[in-house]
């Protein structure tokens, strides 16, 4: 159930974003979703696109430092309190959110969270299980 | 195993022969260097040595040492023994770290050199059906001149290849069917690394046998280079100022090289007092050549800290040995007060499994010393989070503690982000000397 996200080692120097980018938009993959995680010396850009496995390779042939990393995506109601009834439902279980983003599409229904936790298996039968609906790999495709 | 040898008279000799062969060298070698030297019969006039006083081995402890410091003052011609009309070859040092040394050479002195180096060579299990790949640079440094050179001596198929150029240097290896590789073992390294990028197998290659120097580098590096090229690893050593590589070269035992002692005579003394220390000890380096005739050196300081030991050795060389040198102290750097080789930081990253691909940088920020290793992750370092890299950096900087005494900054970088040296690998950038400290 879960998805893939990319993680893309970016050092803290003028242009290795655009490296990063480029390769991506030269294989005609499109960017749903991103985050960023920052240290002093390095980033760590994370991205759901449209197709990985492309992206993967444009990036690999790039000589960017790639690793992929299995994630829970949500589709929640979007308005408020949304957000709230999944953490809570997590924190209610015991299972910690190590970092999570958001997104939206044009739909306006929907808003979608990425979230990175533990243990995907498990996390995933508590938020169906509490009517929480998830976002699968072909749901993303078609968004 | 067959035992192999390019001049068995002289490698296998007698101790007490090679002693006094030693002794009769070194006294017309003085009294040649006296008359002929103005700078060096200067120092000795100053000491109140005369040739004359030099009668065994041991007097030897009379003459004045000279430094790089010397043969840099000295430059072009102090040093310059005969007239330049019998001299036929000019070799320099690097200069990276300040003027030049130039070295001359008469025709018995690259014949004297080449030898050398084809003693190497062959003791490296190379003869005429080999194919020797030399990828040392040719020109000015003596690395490519002198394994041509050898390997000419010992008839072997030489491809002077000069540093540079991977690609090239790897379908000239595959396609010519290369047994001997010559080069610095960072370069060897980057060979290995680039022929598995391409597919290739250790077992894909012809190569049997590589013989690195020219630069420090650990027994770690040593058993990495020889897993990833599938072949057994000598160690070379040598300096421009005494001829070049082959002063003292490594046999299949592996256990430190056989110095030429014909040719030249080895010393170790206390680096600070210049007081010669016994067979087994510690300390620095100091060479004399026996029969040089353009550009002969007495007691020449190389700087490098090593031990001898003249054990016996089963290949049947009788010659004495040096360890590997434990860093030129040229290398050595006092970070914080404490002395650092690159070679123990090396150490520390191979035995953590990774490449020896690092970058050393030392700054002074408000007089305190900065010191920081910039080493290439390896794939499973990587994940999504920075905790992860941050937890390995911690690792490898506690192993340093260890080692070193002191607590470097570790740095992960990405994999192939640290330059690739073709030649002597540039691993230390010390900002601190371009400030003018006195370190």
């Amino acid at each position: 159930m879960a998805i893939k996200q990319l993680s893309i080692f970016v050092e803290n120097r003028e242009g290795t974003l655009v490296t990063v980018t480029d390769a991506i938009a030269k294989a005609g993959v499109d960017i749903r979703a991103m985050s960023v995680a920052d240290t002093n010396d390095f980033g760590i850009f994370r991205l759901i696109v449209t197709d990985t496995v492309k992206a993967k390779q444009a990036l690999d042939e790039a000589n960017a430092f790639v690793s992929i990393t299995e994630v829970v995506a949500v589709a929640l109601e979007d308005k408020p309190g949304s957000l709230a009834k999944v953490v809570k439902t997590l924190a209610d279980n015991n299972i910690n959110i190590e970092y999570m983003y958001a997104f939206i599409t044009v739909s306006k229904q929907f808003a979608y969270v990425v979230l990175r936790v533990e243990n995907n298996e498990e996390t995933e039968k508590i938020l169906v299980e509490n009517g929480i609906k998830l976002v699968t790999e072909e749901d993303m495709e078609k968004l | 195993m067959q035992k192999n040898y390019y001049q068995p008279e002289a490698e296998t000799m007698q101790v007490e022969d090679i002693k006094k062969l030693q002794e009769e060298k070194l006294i017309k070698q003085v009294k040649y260097v006296y008359d002929n030297v103005k700078y060096y019969r200067d120092l000795m006039d100053e000491r109140g040595v005369k040739p004359e006083d030099i009668t065994c081995l041991s007097d030897i402890s009379k003459l004045p040492f000279l430094t790089k410091d010397d043969l840099r003052e000295a430059y072009p011609y102090g040093m310059l023994a005969t007239d330049l009309k019998n001299c036929v070859r000019i070799q320099s040092t690097s200069g990276t770290t300040g003027k030049r040394v130039v070295a001359f050479y008469t025709q018995n002195d690259i014949d004297m050199w080449e030898e050398c180096c084809a003693r190497a060579i062959v003791a490296a299990g190379g003869s005429n059906e080999d194919v020797v790949q030399v990828c040392y640079g040719y020109g000015l440094f003596t690395g490519g001149p002198g394994l041509n050179g050898g390997s000419h001596k010992v008839g072997s198929l030489t491809l002077p290849m000069s540093s540079g150029n991977t690609n090239r240097q790897i379908q000239f290896m595959m396609d010519l069917n290369a047994t001997i590789l010559c080069c610095t073992p960072s370069y060897a390294a980057y060979i290995g690394e680039s022929l598995k990028e391409k597919g290739y197998k250790p077992e894909d290659n012809k190569l049997k046998a590589g013989i690195f120097g020219a630069e420090p580098w650990t027994e770690e590096m040593r058993r990495d280079i020889e897993k990833s090229l599938g072949i057994k690893a000598y160690d070379i050593y040598g300096l421009t100022e005494t001829s070049g590589p082959g002063v003292s070269f490594e046999c299949e035992e592996q256990t430190g090289m056989h110095i030429n002692e014909d040719h030249f005579y080895a010393e170790i003394i206390d680096p600070d007092t210049g007081e010669v220390l016994p067979e087994g000890s510690k300390g620095e380096l100091v060479f004399t050549s026996l029969d040089k005739e353009a550009f002969p050196l007495l007691r020449y300081r190389t700087r490098d800290i090593t031990i001898l030991t003249r054990e016996k050795c089963s290949c049947g060389r009788t010659f004495i040995k040096m360890k590997k040198p434990m860093g030129r102290s040229d290398d050595m750097m006092i970070i914080r007060g404490v002395n650092v080789f690159p070679s123990q930081i090396e150490a520390v990253l191979l035995n953590l499994g990774y490449a020896p691909n690092y970058l050393i940088l030392v700054d002074r920020v408000n007089n305190t010393d900065t010191f920081e290793i910039q080493v290439e992750m390896l794939p499973e370092d990587f994940s999504d989070t920075p905790k992860v890299i941050t937890k390995k950096e911690k690792k490898i900087q506690s192993a340093m503690k260890e080692m070193l005494g002191i607590n470097p900054t570790i740095r992960l970088v990405a994999p192939k982000s640290i330059t690739r040296s073709e030649g002597k690998a540039v691993r230390v950038i010390d900002n601190r000397k371009k400030i003018g400290i006195n370190i």
